[in-house]
């Protein structure tokens, strides 16, 4: 099996890593929020057969999550997922589709009461 | 800048065989915009982990997708695996490897057929999906489906397939590789596909990476990422080296795509010659405490499964991240200036799935 990390980081400390991770040529494998009681977010990145996870945990869901789009620009699909999903507020997408991604019948289906 | 309109692509469309919607801008016939949209089969299965025992999610992890149904189950098996340190015999991840590389061979079969059929190629979609009935016909010999194979389980395979048997699978093999080399012939030398796919939708080296892609889509640009390089199921007992084309454009991702037929008939044959005698399966003690990430390479490109698990049967977490997911981004910037006619092909030369996608 390959190596796998989750390093719990703060919302302010998530570009510095995403530059670090992109300076060591580590490719952004995926994005995803979680709520299990409180919300989540764990960004992969992945190298050979390695994979790193950041994961920013306690959210709200009123905070302003910085974008990653600027150093990865393939994360705009993802972070628009998780605005229509989750309702987490993503400050700065390159492609900002503002909540018209996913075609839903509710305003936030994965973030309800 | 000329007059703009918007077109409206899908979600219904004859080239379509699920739906996405993009709203295509154009000026007179090129595309200068694309708006994608998704969420029209969306089922929920996220958040079905939370009311299905985590044993009989297989179930549901089989039914995601409806081409690669095997390899969804199987890495779904693998992330509660990682979760609960479960040593898989090594009879079963040959299996796995057999019965993955026979979803990737019907799925590419698939898509040529759809890829022939979208550019008006009637004969040539008839004779790959004959191609392709041969190899659903091996698949509900071996696990009893032809298309929902049910043969993933926790641990190993739910079904062993017998020696004798994975000897006749390999003389029919052969005569199914044959079939698939007269129809290649066809799809790599043949002037009116070429005109339809040689220089069309290019993805530069630089832009696969960007962007994100991943599978043929990415390998066609010259990368030589494939998670079957990694150590999962029995992949690194067969010398698996990736098919990679430097061409970047949809002739490229045509050409990973036969190629790939090629390999996977190779790793069949080299898995029925070394699979081991012995169990094919372990069983499972207790319920999964922890979170994993699994990554497995379907026949699209490489999917990821994550489950979180509290030491109860139900997971609290379940999420996939599809590969025609990861493909969106660079199907965006594929569109973006191609000619209106040849939107069709391009969403094709993704291979989307739309129903894995939305899951």
């Amino acid at each position: 099996m390959s190596k796998q990390e989750i390093i719990e980081i703060k919302v302010d400390e998530l570009i510095n890593r995403v530059m670090e991770l992109m300076a060591g040529q580590w490719r952004l494998v995926q994005i995803c929020a979680s709520k299990i009681e409180t919300l989540e977010l764990s960004y992969s990145f992945g190298k050979n057969h390695d994979l790193v996870t950041l994961r920013i945990p306690s959210l709200t869901g009123q905070e302003e999550i910085p974008s990653i789009t600027s150093i990865y620009f393939a994360a705009f699909a993802y972070e628009n997922e998780i605005h229509d999903l989750f309702g987490i507020n993503i400050k700065g997408n390159c492609i900002d589709y503002k909540g018209n991604f996913y075609n839903k019948a509710v305003k936030t289906p994965f973030n309800i009461g | 800048m000329g007059k703009q309109t918007i077109i409206p692509f899908g979600p219904q469309h004859p080239v379509l065989p699920e739906p996405i919607h993009l709203d295509l801008v154009c000026e007179d016939e090129k595309v200068v915009d694309v708006i994608p949209k998704i969420g029209f089969i969306h089922r929920g299965l996220e958040k079905l982990i939370e009311k299905k025992e985590f044993t009989d999610f297989v179930h549901i992890a089989d039914r995601v997708c409806g081409i690669c149904s095997f390899i969804h189950g199987m890495t779904y098996c693998m992330a509660i695996e990682g979760v609960m340190n479960i040593e898989v015999p090594p009879r079963a991840q040959y299996l796995r490897v057999i019965w993955s590389e026979f979803s990737r061979i019907h799925s590419h079969l698939l898509w040529l057929g759809l890829t022939a059929d979208a550019f008006g190629f009637e004969n040539l979609f008839m004779a790959t999906w004959r191609i392709r009935e041969h190899i659903l016909d091996i698949i509900e010999e071996t696990t009893g489906g032809r298309v929902i194979f049910g043969a993933s389980k926790i641990g190993g395979t739910r079904r062993d397939i017998s020696n004798d048997k994975l000897k006749d699978i390999l003389k029919e093999l052969e005569g199914i590789e044959a079939q698939i080399r007269e129809c290649s012939e066809v799809f790599l030398k043949d002037s009116s596909v070429k005109s339809r796919l040689v220089g069309v939708g290019v993805l530069t080296k630089e832009d696969a990476y960007k962007l994100g892609a991943v599978g043929p889509m990415l390998r066609a640009s010259g990368h030589d990422y494939d998670v079957r390089m990694s150590p999962y199921a029995a992949y690194q007992e067969l010398d698996f080296v990736p098919v990679v084309e430097n061409s970047c454009d949809s002739y490229g991702r045509c050409v990973v795509r036969i190629k790939e037929l090629y390999q996977s008939c190779r790793l069949i044959e080299k898995a029925v010659a070394k699979i081991p005698e012995g169990a094919i399966e372990t069983k499972i003690v207790g319920f999964p405490k922890g979170e994993y990430f699994a990554r497995s390479e379907q026949p699209r490109g490489e999917v990821v499964y994550y489950v979180k698990g509290d030491g109860t049967k139900m997971l609290k977490r379940f999420r996939v991240r599809t590969p025609t997911f990861a493909n969106l981004p660079p199907l965006l910037k594929v569109l973006t200036g191609c000619q209106l006619a040849d939107v069709p092909i391009l969403v094709l030369t993704i291979d989307p799935c739309i129903s894995c996608t939305e899951r």
